[in-house]
């Protein structure tokens, strides 16, 4: 990645997550998650780091972060939405809410809206399938959708956004 | 207990907080007289159809669940029944009009696993122990050898619930008596089909129960560390583990000295990272070594090379959490239960078309249609049910002609679905088999680890035939090549993940084949849910020119003039179908 980038990067969070979980390869994954929890994403510069001071290599790294889903390689939005793909909501119309808000958003999925505000990901059940159609925004989960509340709801976030920054 | 004050109790499991309990839960800490009312948390009943809900206890030692709550609902509970003893009608889960639906619901169903869900407030030790928790790991520590566990467990006719459905005191022994040492429990909490959340709500309302069935398997076994693989999704489930696992070290469960006895044990967690495969035993084992999940052949199974090459034994969250009860009522009482060959209950997360939706628990030998009709009241369009989906993505689709058979691993299997591990999706008129098909083999074909050909090309190629019947672009040959691929697939690939991905393509054939033809041969989709196959129209007699259509259409394909009949562009449609649904007067033909 470009050196730009690298240089801005805070390392300290990197190097206290390594402290934590010590430098052995079976401390991947974890070390992933504190970084991608601390950071919103996987910086280069902190991937590097984690390379330089444990047992971990990097095609190790790589390869993991790459694998699970759960790993991203960019920074994401203020808002994480995340539309349930599963079974019910399938039956349920969850192409229909994730059509509203790709139109809502002008974004399609894994995007982020140019004013940094939402990313939309759609995912494999939230484990709140009687509630069908479903959406979780961060960690909140919304149930029973319909496209126009799926809408609603995300012009609710905007107006909160407006409010709070004027 | 403190019996001279009101309890009420919140079910604070993932989806009562998604329908909206967090927000009443502060409504009662802010508005009820603390001096006459005592707030408790409890997890999820399993009746998630009614969410949210809560249970009014008076100091005579009545009980009322109310259901589908709103926060001037509970302004009335506090006002009428606490304040003035009259219970509100209205909102009763056994109100007047919706008793026999309640019965049906929970008659037939049997409760061992979900015992204490929704009744005791799962982030407190102490309720846990006083529903008699932590009886059974005394009992073992107390008085029986690890032999007479596996034993018990044998003896009790315990299956896994996790999908394959092997022997758990079989897989036990294997681990007992493998050579190597240290040795390992693993709780599979990985959960990956998309439409089941058993686990969760067990790991989010019990989390103690799973503990205690991990310990007496770690004692059973000779394990003294556990890890629990959780999936990060679940983020309330992970806290209460985290909760769980810190009272019970305070209380000296886990650790050097478990309850004071020569046994050592303690418990690790790991969260998945977003990965489907890594349910699969192999793969998860990689994955809590820190490495990519990709399963591996088997032999050697875990049991005899596991964890860093060390014995282990994997079992589901559901099985671990039979095992407290089993030994708490003997094998004997568990094996009285279900058919010749599936012991006990087993839990299925009803949902998709269902009126009654929920996490139901029954026994072993109870009909399909029981579970459907009875227990979850039909669809809740009242159109027919026309299938349900069992074990997800490996599994397939049993249509209503065969919903006389039995919950039990091998009537499921001979229809050609599995039990899988408990997911249960509904399916109405309005649901197109091969979309069903092509949902199932889109996620599969995501989720493949990509380390076998056929797996991994395989069921893109059938994705791609798939998708091309729901377009209205399939041949004959398509459907030739989409049957041998699924054989190839099924025989070609090393773990379960190919081996059952062609499942759900399999079975709809078998029972759907006329769906599939009619999207071949007359480019139709019976169901009318393959958009391309759609085609809207105005019916100029029923439209009265409102404009609503119009207004709400997002492609601008709709014009007219008011109180004239309109009329629909078909080439700027993008059978978006909001039309439809916008239109009062039905005039929105769909063919
Ligand atoms: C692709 C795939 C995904 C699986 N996912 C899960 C899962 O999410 N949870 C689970 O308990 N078992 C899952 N299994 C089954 C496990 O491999 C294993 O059989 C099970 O955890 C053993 O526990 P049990 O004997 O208690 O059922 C999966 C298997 C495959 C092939
Ligand atoms: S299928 Fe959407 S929450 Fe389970």
């Amino acid at each position: 990645m470009n050196t730009l980038e690298s240089s801005s990067v805070d390392l300290a969070p990197a190097k206290a997550i390594v402290a934590r979980h010590g430098g052995g390869r079976d401390a991947c994954i974890r070390i992933l998650q504190n970084l991608q929890a601390a950071y919103g994403y996987l910086p280069d510069a902190a991937l590097r780091y984690v390379v330089e001071n444990t047992e971990i290599s990097e095609g190790q790294i790589y390869g993991v972060a790459t694998f699970y889903d759960q790993f991203r390689f960019t920074p994401v939005g203020k808002h994480m939405i995340r539309v349930c793909h599963g079974t019910a909501c399938h039956v349920n119309g969850a192409g229909k809410i994730s059509g509203a808000l790709e139109d809502e958003l002008g974004i399609g999925n894994h995007e982020t809206t140019k004013d940094n505000l939402f990313t939309l990901e759609t995912v494999a059940c939230l484990g709140c399938c009687s509630l069908a159609p479903v959406k979780m925004i961060d960690d909140t989960v919304y149930g029973r959708l319909t496209p126009e509340q799926a809408r609603k709801i995300i012009k609710d976030y905007r107006n909160n956004a407006a409010t709070k920054s004027s | 207990m403190n019996t001279e004050r009101w309890q009420i109790t919140v079910g604070l499991g993932s989806c009562g907080v998604a329908a909206g309990a967090g927000a009443l839960y502060e409504q009662l800490e802010k508005t009820a007289d603390h001096k006459r009312v005592e707030l408790k948390k409890t997890g999820c009943a399993g009746i998630c159809h009614r969410e949210p809900m809560l249970e009014v206890a008076s100091p005579g030692g009545g009980r009322w669940t109310y259901v589908h709550l709103t926060s001037a609902a509970v302004e009335r509970i506090l006002r009428e029944h606490v304040g003035g003893g009259k219970p509100v009608d209205d909102f009763l889960l056994a109100g007047a009009d919706r008793k026999d639906a309640v019965e049906r619901y929970l008659g037939k169903q049997k409760k061992i696993v979900l015992e204490n869900c929704g009744r005791i407030d799962p982030e407190s030790i102490d309720a846990y122990v006083a529903a008699g928790g932590y009886q059974a790991l005394r009992k073992v520590l107390e008085g029986m050898t690890p032999a007479q566990v596996v034993e018990t467990v044998t003896a009790s006719g315990l299956r896994g619930r996790g999908g394959a459905g092997f022997a758990t005191g079989v897989k036990w022994k294997f681990t007992a008596g493998a050579q190597g040492s240290p040795k390992y429990m693993v709780c599979n909490g990985d959960e990956g089909d998309p439409g089941a959340f058993m686990d969760r709500s067990v790991l989010e309302s019990d989390p103690h129960r799973v503990i205690e069935g991990m310990l007496i398997a770690g004692y059973a076994i000779g394990a003294s560390v556990g890890f629990f693989y959780v999936r990060a999704e679940y983020p309330l489930a992970v806290k209460r583990i985290h909760m769980a696992i810190r009272a019970a070290t305070e209380k000296g469960i886990l650790g050097g000295k478990v309850m004071g006895f020569p046994f050592a044990f303690e418990i690790q967690v790991r969260e998945g990272a977003g990965a489907f495969v890594c349910g699969e035993e192999t793969a998860l084992l990689q994955s809590i070594e820190g490495e990519r999940g990709m399963p591996r052949l088997r032999p050697p199974f875990p049991a005899i090379k596991g964890l860093w090459g060390k014995p282990t034994t994997i079992n589901n969250v559901e099985t671990l959490a039979n095992i407290p009860w089993i030994i708490r009522q003997g094998a004997a009482a568990f094996a009285a239960m279900g058919t010749e060959k599936s012991k006990g209950t087993k839990v299925f997360a009803l949902a998709g078309k269902i009126k009654h939706g929920g996490l139901v628990e029954v026994p072993m030998g109870i009909t399909m249609r029981e579970i459907v009709e009875e227990i979850g009241g039909g669809s809740p369009s009242g159109l027919p049910v026309k299938a349900v989906q069992t074990g997800g993505p490996s599994g397939g689709c049993i249509p209503a002609s065969l919903f006389s058979t039995r919950i039990d691993y091998d009537e499921l299997n001979r229809t050609g679905a599995i039990m899988g591990s408990g997911g249960m999706v509904v399916m109405d008129e309005s649901s197109c088999m091969v979309d069903i098909a092509k949902f199932f083999l889109g996620f599969t074909t995501r989720e493949s680890c990509g380390k076998c050909t056929f797996c991994r090309i395989g069921t893109k190629r059938m994705l791609e035939i798939l998708t091309r019947f729901t377009e209205g672009k399939g041949s004959e040959e398509d459907l030739k090549l989409l049957e041998e691929l699924a054989v190839k697939v099924k025989a070609t690939s090393l773990c379960g993940l190919g081996q059952t991905a062609p499942n759900p393509v399999l079975t709809t054939l078998r029972y759907f084949r006329h769906e599939y033809e009619a999207h071949i041969r007359e480019k139709r989709c019976p169901a009318k849910a393959c958009k391309a196959l759609l085609t809207y129209a105005v019916d100029a007699k029923a439209c009265t020119g409102c404009t609503v259509c119009a207004r709400k259409c997002p492609a601008g394909a709709i014009s007219g003039e008011r109180k004239k009949p309109h009329l629909i562009d078909r080439e700027r449609c993008t059978r978006c179908g909001i039309c439809a649904t916008a239109c009062k007067f039905k005039a929105i033909e769909v063919s």
